[in-house]
């Protein structure tokens, strides 16, 4: 049964660990330093790819100061499959396969000798042609990346090498006899250029390693049970012997789901023999971590007159970057999930080209996907003269429509975002000369895993929640209100803490907006259990069978036929007596959380594009999100106003920019210009609650669906203020003008 | 590597310490003397994580070298609150949820702390021009403008 009253929950208490993080006290990725720690540095690949034909160390070994030089050698690549495309990610070993790629690393007793050591570093690279754009490294004659990959999916079977890894397909119906039934039918084809997420703290870590074999890894990372894992197997350990504790995390959004540096600094620390302290600049956040992917994509959407789908389909292309595992499979899941549709079917092309490795990035692939169906969606309904709000609530998906991906939804929230979005103010603002708006619908998954908590009733009767999470958003702050809402005990009574890996069972990464959902179910379920144990114990002190026991109000009460026979126990009276009554008190949630609960959103937003310029300015700009049950409602709305200005920066303004050379030419802040504050308005917000029968308070998760519209809502937008219709992202000064002039519309 | 020696005022206490010439005052402030509140995101003065004062001026830390700090006064996000007593905009900060994951926000409470001394009274537009400088990936800066706005407002009652 869903809980529906309460206390604490959906009230906006100031986070646990905000004094730390106003007063600079918070301790995040590089904010540690070890005694005898040693400062590592990493030379990477100037070339888009080149086979590696010697690396010679053996003048920086000599410099005075270096501690341990570590190349390919150093790394065996490991049996684990699942590893071997990290291990070659983290070091390159025949080939160097994008700008950036890592070829060798020092420690040494300072960054100045360490810079200087990188410089004696000569590695013969024999440069090859390479590929940086999606549809041309699918091409027959591009340059393969990868001897010996064959195209998984392909029909027929594949017989030569390609940059293709894998082709998935999804949809269900008939798509032929379905546009055969259409009135009228948009076909579009569209771009957008690779973003990275811009967590605004680079990766960094301090590993120290033991001569016997025990190491310890601190690091930012959004899960340190996956970086112990990662490590452990590139480094032959076995994971109780590595312990990792995670720092504060300064941004992530995905782009800490893996390991790039952490492997390095263990490797050099064992080498060295000493602590190894090793952090990314920026320049190697943009070109040596997992930024997003690009995509090429085909849309055909075809509808009666009457605006009811008939059919839908698109092709999706994703370049993943070096390795195959882009999301293309996720924007071929999600592009439709908005719409009960009879026939569909997508087609996603998971592509290898030689650009860093894609790492997640906030509802992975989705953006991409919703971005080019949204457009269409949007066409279709000016065509027939139908609101676009309108015309997605007719073709809406309900509780009981069979999804694009397959499973049946149960109760979603969509039709309540539309039309909660149809009466706003802003839908009915009146808007100036220049300026359009636009709308979009956004689709994600959430995810549950693997999750363990353990909640520790202490003497005097307050709560440590210990979970494994990092929090990277203001969860603990979510966790604190559970864990004291089912307690019955004031919030600023609890508080939670992040353990390091040795300290509980394993927990998976901070992603798939699981945090709140998962964490928060085990943490009520551990409260649950703490609570049961409490019963016990005062139905000991008063000779009562322990069901004759209830809880209510952060008591122990006598119920039934003892009801009122015992004055109450407080949580703290019983916690104060442990000791006489059978010892410590705590409960414990390990389990794999099922049930995570689907999470729509609808965008609203308004712009005005200069004629002169083609520069877009966002004017306003509100969210509509099922949030299945806001336990801390102002991080659920700092959730929705983030995944919009992120989405407003991947519109309008962030790309990555690759030269001839192959080489990234915009590696740094002030050319990769991500949204500033005098850049955007105000993100007005509104929450719905539509529960998740998943889990005891409703929760669904709220971190990626908010990043799952806003590309297309911009176009829209963009596009009606421009009068021509935006295929390519980021839509720049540049490129809206190119495509104003080329339609008569520009003023130049 | 010869170092210089620099005597220097931080947070209103005499410091000294020995550098590199080439050592930013951001590697001085959280490699040699601990002070690691001030973040590095960029190290090219475009993130504003690394913001503190020079003798009153609102500087990016990474853009000035060590040496430079000598006969100076630096403040820092360290020094911000008074004893346990938060700076109004710290306070404000945590009252309207104005950070997620926390690492911008050293440098945007040195920078709106700067703003504030010269114009109590900004408006939203002031504000965000004001703060364009620093980066926040996570909040889209509403909470954070909204904190700004609130704690002028307070501070301007207070005096009134």
């Amino acid at each position: 049964m869903i809980k529906t009253k309460f206390k604490l929950v959906g009230t906006r208490p100031l986070r646990p660990d905000g004094v730390d993080k106003v007063t600079g006290r918070a301790r995040f990725g590089a904010d540690i330093s070890a005694p005898g720690m040693l400062h590592a540095l990493i030379l990477r690949s100037p070339h888009a790819h080149a086979r590696i034909k010697s690396i010679d160390t053996s003048r920086a070994e000599k410099l005075p100061g270096v501690k341990a030089v570590v190349t390919r050698d150093d790394f065996k690549l490991p049996e684990r499959e699942d590893l071997v495309d990290i291990c070659r990610n983290v070091m390159a070993r025949e080939k160097a396969l994008y700008d950036g790629h890592a070829v060798a690393a020092v420690a040494a007793v300072s960054k100045t000798v360490a810079r200087e050591a990188l410089k004696r570093i000569q590695v013969e690279y024999q440069v090859l042609p390479h590929v940086t754009d999606v549809d041309a490294a699918m091409k027959p004659r591009a340059p393969i990346l990868h001897k010996g990959m064959r195209t998984i999916g392909a029909e027929p079977a594949a017989k030569k090498d390609s940059n293709v890894a894998q082709i998935h397909t999804f949809g269900h119906g008939d798509v032929v006899k379905g546009f055969a039934k259409a009135d009228i039918i948009i076909e579009r084809s569209f771009k957008t250029e690779a973003t990275h997420q811009g967590y605004i703290e680079p990766h960094a870590c301090l590993a120290t390693y033991g001569a016997d074999d025990r190491a310890d890894l601190w690091c930012c990372t959004q899960g340190h049970y996956m970086v112990r894992n990662a490590c452990a197997g590139l480094l032959g350990m076995e994971v109780s012997h590595l312990r990792v504790t995670a720092s504060e995390i300064g941004g992530g959004f995905g782009g800490k789901t893996t390991v790039f540096i952490e492997p390095v600094a263990l490797a050099l620390s064992r080498k060295a023999g000493k602590p190894v302290k090793l952090v990314m600049s920026r320049d190697e956040v943009f070109r040596a971590s997992g930024p997003t992917s690009s995509s090429s994509t085909d849309v055909k959407i075809g509808i009666t007159k009457k605006g009811k789908i008939t059919a839908a389909q698109a092709i999706l292309r994703y370049q993943g970057g070096a390795f195959p595992g882009s999301p293309v499979q996720f924007g071929a899941m999600t592009g439709f999930a908005p719409y009960d549709l009879e026939n569909v079917h997508t087609v996603g092309y998971d592509v290898v080209a030689n650009r860093p490795k894609q790492a997640a990035y906030r509802a992975p692939g989705a953006p991409l996907a919703a971005f080019a169906i949204e457009s269409v969606i949007d066409e279709l309904a000016h065509k027939i003269g139908m609101d676009p709000l309108e015309f997605r609530l007719k073709n809406a998906a309900r509780e009981g429509t069979k999804s694009s991906y397959g499973p049946t939804f149960g109760p979603i929230g969509l039709e309540a975002t539309l039309k909660e979005s149809k009466k706003h103010p802003h839908h009915l603002a009146p808007l100036g000369p220049n300026q359009g708006r636009g709308v979009a619908c956004g689709f994600w998954f959430n995810f549950g895993g693997q999750t363990s908590v353990s909640l520790n009733i202490g003497e005097d009767g307050t709560v440590s929640v210990v979970e494994g999470n990092p929090d990277i958003g203001g969860s603990r702050a979510s966790m604190c209100l559970m864990a004291a809402e089912e307690l019955g005990v004031p919030y600023e009574k609890v508080r939670t803490v992040i353990a390091d890996t040795a300290s509980l069972g394993y927990n998976e990464v901070t992603d798939g907006s699981r945090v709140t959902f998962a964490v928060g179910m085990a943490t009520i379920k551990a409260a649950r259990q703490a609570i049961a144990i409490m019963c016990e114990r005062a139905a000991k002190i008063w000779d009562i069978p322990a069901e004759a026991v209830v809880w209510e109000d952060g008591c122990a009460k006598p119920a039934g036929s003892n009801a009122g026979n015992f004055k109450p126990m407080t949580l703290a009276e019983i916690a104060g007596s442990a000791g006489s009554t059978g010892g410590p008190i705590s409960g414990h949630s390990e389990a794999t959380a099922d049930g995570a609960g689907v999470s729509f959103a609808t965008h609203m937003v308004d712009v005005e594009v200069d004629p002169d310029t083609g520069k877009v300015t966002v004017l306003r700009y509100t969210v509509f999100q099922d949030a299945g049950k806001a336990i801390h409602p102002a991080y659920v709305e700092g959730q929705f106003q983030g995944g919009a200005a992120q989405g407003v920066g991947w519109a309008i303004n962030e790309e990555y920019i690759y030269g001839e050379d192959g080489r990234l030419q915009n590696p740094g802040f002030l050319d990769y210009r991500i949204p500033v504050a005098s850049d955007l308005p105000m993100i007005d917000t509104v929450i719905l609650e539509i529960p998740n029968p998943g889990h005891p308070y409703g929760v669904r998760g709220v971190g990626e669906t908010s990043i799952v519209p806003p590309l297309a809502a911009i176009a829209n937008a963009v596009s009606e203020a421009a009068g021509v219709r935006l295929t390519h992202l980021p839509m720049s000064p540049p490129r809206v003008l190119k495509a104003m002039m080329e339609n008569g519309k520009g003023a130049a | 590597m010869t170092k210089t020696a620099v005597s220097t005022t931080i947070n209103g206490d005499a410091a000294e310490f020995l550098c590199e010439t080439g050592e930013t005052l951001l590697d001085v402030l959280r490699d040699r003397l601990d002070l690691t509140g001030s973040k590095e995101g960029c190290g090219t003065g475009d993130c504003g994580a690394c913001s503190v004062m020079l003798d009153g001026r609102l500087v990016c830390s990474c853009l000035v070298l060590g040496v430079e700090a000598q006969g100076r006064a630096v403040e820092t996000i360290e020094g911000m609150a008074e004893g346990e007593t938060l700076h109004p905009l710290q306070q404000k900060f945590l009252e309207h949820a104005a950070l997620q994951c926390g690492v911008c926000t050293p440098g945007f409470l040195v920078a709106a702390k700067a703003l504030l001394e010269v114009n109590d009274d900004p408006s939203e537009s002031q504000v965000r021009y004001w703060l364009a400088g620093n980066l926040c990936r996570c909040t889209g800066y509403d909470k954070i403008v909204r904190a700004v706005l609130d704690t002028a407002k307070d501070m301007r009652s207070a005096r009134a």
